[in-house]
């Protein structure tokens, strides 16, 4: 059992105060802070290593060669994929499933055909089939969001109705970045392999926050971003069953992914090259191997345990703020570590910029999830997401900021 | 504190809790859209127009206090003004909410001064008045928020 006051060390930036209080950072949904560990890879890298990969013959291209596949290598143990050749560094979940939606899409999209995806996907899981669907003529279907809260999670029993053999690809949310609802991934997958349907898993609010095994939840694809699992910006993963992406061409072309080039042609490296146009993000890539190797010495299950510990505690102590709605799966129910909510009466971004000047860092707005605000009949919601260095005392502080903000905007 | 006392002036807060002209305004011969798409605060704004002068002003829409105050307040000043001045006067909103400095004549707008401590929420204070200069222009296209320096 990790000790999580030592955890909060780790972290360079927690240690600052915002507007003349302790910094409360409850905003990981949209990144999580780096530990002193991948902040040290980096520096190590440029300091030591920097150089460019593959091709190189001199030291430092191969010790930076040697770093970069290494880091694929951790990558993929990390969700166990069964080769590192089917883990792409891209620049993020939203590059990742781009890749696929152009890629894959192109392929073997045809008129007539099927995308399903669900209501509550994040735009970069939801604007990418809808170019894919309008390029091929194919259709783009959802499957519904059950209760007014959107509570009661994924339709299943619609599922089955919507899976036919027309669908080609389910892409869905591992977990809701707005709702916190966790999709029962794997059962998701065996349906859709049913009926030969691909699919496409968004891990970003997932990645780092517990165990994930692409192998167990039975994906042909997954999309995550390593800033969110405490790693670096610009860099992210697009894993692939390496059956499929020997099948695909490159979304993007260029130096790096060629076998044979002529003046009038080009025949393509295979996965993982054949994605990675151009000077790959060398330095991001070693430091997401950093990450996780930060992540798994304190162990996902415990990280995710304190998420849940926090998350309950926070549903417990929001939920008697008046006028409070929250979203999501209600008290009790499986939600992942992160709540969002609405006032009657007082907008989010009043909300947030209140918090902010207690030091307490929220995010307030759609959340990349218009559609779904729309279906709920709501412009915006304040969101608070939390993780491995939160504590149940920062949770005291965001009920006080807010009962002093519904002081100051209700009287009550 | 003293920051956000600035921001949220009792006029603003008054305007948010109780908003002037605020709905469909049934003659309006003018209409336009406001939109700030990173937060999703939206702004309608209807005008009747009697010739050169606005005979007749309304707002709509959701968003945060800020946003929604302003746009209040604004309907509550352009009432009976020419689009010269509703021209004139936009540019004077501007300069406070952008500057944090108030003419000492400009009484109930001045309290958006305090937004100028708040550069983000600058787009929130202005999104009503895009809106108005876009339907005083006949323009019935969405104004957003992204597509201007403020």
């Amino acid at each position: 059992m990790p000790d999580w006051n030592n955890v909060r060390a780790d972290f360079p930036i927690l240690h600052q105060q915002v507007n003349g209080k302790p910094l409360v950072y409850l905003d990981n949904g949209a990144t999580a802070q780096k530990p002193r560990r991948v902040i040290d890879a980096l520096v190590h890298y440029y300091e030591r290593d920097n150089s460019n990969v593959h091709r190189g013959l001199h030291t430092l291209s191969m010790r930076a060669t040697d770093a970069y596949e290494g880091a694929r290598a951790r990558v993929a143990k990390f969700i166990n994929a069964a080769d590192p050749a089917e883990v792409i560094f891209t620049r993020g979940t939203t590059e990742s499933v781009n890749i696929v939606a152009r890629s894959w899409g192109h392929a073997h999209l045809k008129p007539g055909d099927v995308v399903l995806t669900t209501e509550f996907e994040h735009h970069s899981n939801l604007i990418p089939w809808q170019q894919a669907a309008k390029a091929a003529g194919a259709t783009l279907k959802f499957v519904p969001l059950l209760g007014a809260d959107g509570e009661g999670g994924l339709d299943l029993a619609a599922l089955d109705a919507l899976l036919t053999p027309q669908v080609k690809l389910f892409a869905f949310t591992h977990i809701s970045n707005t709702l916190g609802t966790i999709n029962p991934v794997a059962e998701l997958c065996r349906r859709a392999r049913a009926v030969g349907a691909v699919t496409v898993i968004d891990a970003a609010q997932s990645i780092g926050h517990g165990p994930l095994d692409v192998r167990q939840i039975g994906c042909d694809f997954l999309a995550f971003s390593g800033h969110k699992m405490c790693g670096p910006t610009g860099i992210g993963v697009l894993y692939g069953r390496r059956a499929l992406l020997d099948q695909l061409a490159p979304d993007e072309t260029g130096g790096g992914i060629v076998v044979s080039v002529t003046y009038q042609d080009a025949t393509w490296k295979p996965a993982p090259e054949r994605f990675e146009a151009g000077t790959p993000n060398v330095a991001g890539a070693i430091g997401l191997a950093a990450a996780c190797d930060y992540l798994d010495a304190l162990g996902r299950d415990q990280i995710a345990a304190h998420d849940t510990q926090l998350v309950n505690l926070a549903m417990k102590k929001l939920s008697t703020l008046p006028g409070i709605r929250i979203i999501g799966p209600r008290a009790g129910a499986e939600r992942s570590g992160l709540v969002s909510f609405a006032f009657e009466g007082v907008h989010a971004h009043d909300v947030v910029t209140f918090a902010d000047e207690d030091g307490i860092a929220l995010r307030g707005g759609h959340h990349c999830n218009q559609p779904l605000m729309r279906k709920l009949g709501l412009t915006s919601t304040t969101r608070a997401s939390f993780y491995l260095y939160n504590t149940t005392e920062e949770i005291d502080r965001l009920v006080a900021s807010l009962q002093r903000i519904l002081k100051f905007f209700n009287g009550s | 504190m003293s920051d956000l006392a600035d921001l949220y002036q009792q006029v603003i807060l008054d305007h948010n809790r109780r908003p002037r002209n605020r709905g469909k305004l049934p003659t309006a011969n003018r209409v336009a859209h406001g939109d700030n798409p990173s937060c999703g605060d939206q702004c309608s704004v209807y005008l009747r127009l009697d010739g050169d002068r606005i005979g007749d002003i309304s707002f709509d829409g959701s968003g945060c206090a800020i946003s929604q105050a302003s746009a209040s307040l604004m309907t509550t000043q352009l009432k009976g003004k020419t689009a010269a001045e509703a021209e004139k006067m936009f540019g004077e909103f501007r300069d406070i909410v952008t500057t944090g400095q108030a003419p000492e004549e400009i009484s109930d707008v001045g309290a958006f001064a305090g937004v100028h401590a708040f550069p983000a929420r600058i787009k929130c204070a202005t999104l009503g008045w895009h809106a108005a200069l876009n339907a005083l222009k006949g323009d019935p296209v969405t104004a957003t928020t992204e597509t201007h320096k403020d």
